[in-house]
């Protein structure tokens, strides 16, 4: 009973439940604010109706998405403070400062100009309203920034001095916090991703209308569109994600470890990478697996004869450093983890450039599962980005700010474990609702497909009845 | 001046930008049963705050934030002390925030009630809290030598902390019907400047024994005058509404708010949050702030960007300057 009723599980449940959910938003809004931006400006530029279809019909589905984005965030943002108090105390002096800067700089420009956006199509001059979607979408990119710099000083702490009066970190220096080398990699890693995200919606969106036969002046360009971005996003959130591997070895080389189990310290060739495994969970004894020799030596170190540090080695390491205690995280969840994200990023891709050869000039397959892979490929993705994020912060415990607080020691003190059940069966709940009613409005505006040209004017480019009142 | 008093102050602005602002949003939110006869009546209601209740909310967002960089321990400690009550102002936002944004999205009458009944309920369940919370802060609150709550969550439910509440959900109801009456036209705008004045009244007997229970059981000289100049211009702005002047109405309820955050804050410092059961346990501004780099930092960016921000946001406040009616809500496909 004591042990349902944990304080500290609930709390990890709650914060990874509902960051997890933020972040089925996110990266559509980040993706699909930048694309609408995009077609927006083809818009302006050339002035052909069907970038200004485009615009609409993905804007849309955007400002549905965006809501949840935003109310979703602000529980991020008070969670801090409800269910790790500690944490904030401990932090708050460096952790904060980032937090700031994004409402200062990136969330007011986001809303703002987001208001202007929605409610401006007939009321300010064009290059005006152009302007807006870009100040928005530059605050939205602005906050994963921000929020991916606050992330990466719990990844690899710098920039600050531990105050031992007070019992805290204090910043030193904001700008190595800005320029934290795993923020510098985090950060275009996060952001190619989120591309690939929207990619992936706008390619399976095109698929199911073309599959349908309609729409198709619309369509086509955005298929095209889709896919480039896909395949140009992909490519590179694997350069990125190969910096960003380098990085983590360097800050955490616990984590690498985990992700390959490895628990011997290896060099070289046998410094391999497992495609695949079976053997018991916790990753101990092997029975079958698929290795690429020299592969993790590569990820790892950039060179084919590197030495990369085992499990034992490491809490023997740490042990010494840290005091006695566990210092791993759960192997099986890093090891498939880390195969799944890249494993289903690497599935995307493929099919994007599978789908760029076959519509090649202009063709149209006729084949309906061609179209129906492409339709139901949207998940794949975003389910490698959730997963990615799981590798991450489950990679990193015991720690919750690495080498400097765990993650049992940064619990609110004075939160029941009966508090916390409330707050996540209500957010679970709340959230369940929300998902399903969410996923229905944007299938309902994906599927009803852009305005036909018949309600722009030919005269102006205008599309009439603009849908600027709530 | 010590920075953390600077930051002190700062705080107290964050936080009446946001009370002013999203309390309009609020109280055209708690409005919708009283003011509008019809769907289209609360599609002009909604539409008054359509552009801009979003960059409004955004205030707490940086309030909250900027109180985790400049004073740790006062955010720690008020956020897991107020657990559920937070828990609640929360679920309501998300409500409300979803609401705006899907009530249009289907014709049916019966989707759309479900989403004006979350708009009201998610607009007064923080109007309310937010007063509750800030009243607990101002009278003090049970904390050990770490500044974690260890009182229970019915004490944070008492006669003084609950008129506060009351305080906050009357000023916000008042200021969004007169923001009502001041962007609407027609039978609707008539309507708004009536209920103001009922709702008026009483505002100025809660707001007015909430401000005197504060003066005489926390006051000091300082917010005593603050708490006075706000009475006196919650009557301006009530007698304004009677003649008509909404302009007026609304920029005297709109100084009415701020002057009372000001008031709080002022019967708080140099505290930030006392302990009712040991003074050695009290939270002040000074061991509560964060070090003098962090403030420093933020007091350069805030010099730089805060201005910058009012700027575009009074540029979006001019551009939607128009009334909204009914023929234009009517004239969308929506
Ligand atoms: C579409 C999503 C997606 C795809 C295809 C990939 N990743 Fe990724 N990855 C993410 C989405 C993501 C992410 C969710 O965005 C993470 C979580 C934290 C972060 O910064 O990015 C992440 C984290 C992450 C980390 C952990 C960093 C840390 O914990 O310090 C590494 C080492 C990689 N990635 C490496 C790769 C490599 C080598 C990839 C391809 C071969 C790859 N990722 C594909
Ligand atoms: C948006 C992407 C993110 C996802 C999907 C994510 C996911 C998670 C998950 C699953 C956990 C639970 C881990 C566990 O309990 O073992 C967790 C913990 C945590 N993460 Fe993240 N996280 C994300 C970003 C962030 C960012 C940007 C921050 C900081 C700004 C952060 C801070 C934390 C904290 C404080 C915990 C609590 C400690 C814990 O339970 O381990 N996370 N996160
Ligand atoms: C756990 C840490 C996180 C916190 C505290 C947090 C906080 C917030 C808040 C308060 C909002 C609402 C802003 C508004 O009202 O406009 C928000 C939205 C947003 N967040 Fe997060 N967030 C977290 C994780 C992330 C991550 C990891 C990213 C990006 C990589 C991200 C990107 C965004 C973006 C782009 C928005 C605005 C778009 C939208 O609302 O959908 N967030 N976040």
């Amino acid at each position: 009973m004591n042990e349902i009723l944990s304080p500290l599980i609930l709390s990890r449940w709650q914060f990874g439940l509902t960051t997890v959910y933020h972040f089925l938003f996110v990266p559509l809004t980040i993706g699909m604010g930048f694309t609408v931006a995009v077609f927006q400006t083809a818009w302006y530029r050339t002035g052909r109706a069907h970038y200004l279809q485009l615009t609409k019909f993905f804007g849309r589905i955007f400002l549905i998405n965006f809501a949840m984005g935003v109310v979703t965030g602000i529980v991020q943002e008070f969670q801090f403070g409800m269910n790790w108090s500690e944490y904030s105390r401990f932090v708050g002096d460096v952790f904060g400062a980032p937090l700031a800067l994004e409402g200062l700089l990136a969330f007011f420009l986001e809303a703002t100009f987001l208001g202007v956006w929605i409610f401006g199509w007939d009321k300010v001059p064009k290059r005006l309203h152009l302007t807006a979607i870009w100040g928005a979408t530059i605050g939205s990119i602005a906050s994963a920034y921000f929020i991916i710099c606050a992330n990466s000083f719990m990844q690899h702490p710098v920039g600050y001095a531990i105050n031992h009066a007070k019992g805290r970190a204090e910043l030193t220096d904001i700008w190595a916090v800005l320029t934290n080398k795993v923020a510098l990699a985090a950060f275009p890693h996060t952001l190619f991703a989120c591309f690939m995200v929207s990619a992936a919606v706008i390619i399976s969106v095109a698929a199911w209308h073309l599959h349908r036969n309609q729409h198709l002046d619309t369509m086509r360009p955005a298929l095209r569109f889709g896919l480039w971005m896909m395949v140009a996003a992909g490519a590179l959130t694997i350069l990125s994600g190969d910096q960003l591997g380098l990085a983590m070895v360097e800050t955490q080389p616990m984590k690498m470890a985990s992700a390959e189990a490895l628990y011997n310290t290896s060099t070289g060739f046998n410094a391999s990478f497992s495609i695949f495994t079976l053997g018991t969970p916790d990753g101990v004894h092997e029975l079958f697996s698929i290795r690429v020799p020299y592969l993790l030596s590569f990820l790892s170190t950039h060179t084919f004869d590197g030495t990369v540090e085992g499990i034992n080695n490491l809490q023997q390491q740490y042990a010494a450093a840290y005091g006695p205690g566990d210092y791993s995280p759960i192997i099986w969840v890093t090891y498939w983890s880390f195969r799944w994200m890249m494993g289903l990023g690497m599935v995307a891709i493929l099919i994007a450039v599978a789908g760029l050869w076959i519509t090649r000039k202009g063709r149209m397959p006729e084949n309906r599962w061609i179209w129906r892979a492409a339709t139901w490929s949207f998940p794949l993705p975003l389910a490698a980005m959730v997963i990615g994020w799981v590798f991450t912060e489950m990679g990193r415990q015991p720690w919750l700010v690495f080498g400097l607080l765990k993650t049992s020691d940064g619990v609110s003190p004075g939160t029941t474990g009966v508090e916390v059940l409330i707050s996540l069966v209500a957010f679970t709940a709340i959230y369940a609702t929300l998902a399903v009613v969410e996923f229905r409005l944007i299938l309902r505006a994906a599927q009803s497909g852009p305005d036909e040209p018949t309600k722009v004017d030919e005269e102006t480019g205008e599309l009439l009845h603009e849908a600027t009142v709530y | 001046m010590t920075l953390p008093d600077v930051w002190f102050l700062l705080i107290g602005l964050f936080f009446t930008g946001y009370f002013v602002l999203d309390g309009f949003d609020f109280g055209v939110g708690m409005s919708l049963p009283f003011l509008a006869r019809d769907d289209t009546d609360r599609r002009v209601l909604i539409n008054t705050i359509g552009p801009v209740w979003d960059l409004n909310e955004t205030w707490v967002i940086v309030a909250g934030a900027a109180l985790f960089a400049a004073f740790p321990e006062w955010y720690a400690t008020v956020f897991s002390g107020f657990y559920l009550v937070m828990l609640m102002i929360l679920l309501a936002l998300i409500l409300r925030g979803v609401s705006f944004e899907y009530r249009h999205q289907r014709p049916e009458h019966t989707w759309k009630r479900a989403f004006d009944r979350m708009i009201f309920i998610g607009s007064v369940v923080p109007a309310f809290l937010w007063g509750l919370v800030f009243a607990n802060l101002v009278r003090g609150m049970a904390l050990d030598s770490n500044f974690d709550y260890i009182g229970s969550f019915g004490d944070l439910f008492n006669a003084y902390s609950v008129l506060g509440g009351l305080t906050t959900l009357t000023l916000f109801f008042t200021h969004g019907v007169i923001f009502a009456s001041l962007k609407t036209d027609g039978s609707i705008r008539v309507r708004a400047r009536r209920l103001a004045a009922r709702s008026g009244l009483v505002t100025i007997v809660v707001a007015g024994s909430f401000l005197i229970a504060t003066t005489l059981a926390h006051g000091n000289a300082l917010s005593t005058v603050l708490s006075a100049s706000a009475v006196v211009t919650l009557v301006v702005s009530y007698t304004a509404n009677l003649r008509g002047r909404e302009g007026v109405a609304f920029a005297s309820m709109a100084v009415t708010i701020a002057l009372a955050v000001a008031s709080l804050f002022g019967a708080l410092f140099p505290d930030v949050l006392p302990a009712t059961n040991d003074p050695a346990n009290t939270m002040t501004v000074q061991n509560a702030a964060s070090g003098h780099y962090t403030l420093a930092l933020m007091s350069w960016i805030s010099l730089v960007f805060v201005p910058l921000i009012l700027g575009y946001q009074g540029f979006t406040y001019w551009i939607f300057r128009k009334r909204v009616t009914r023929s234009v809500v009517t004239a969308s496909a929506h």
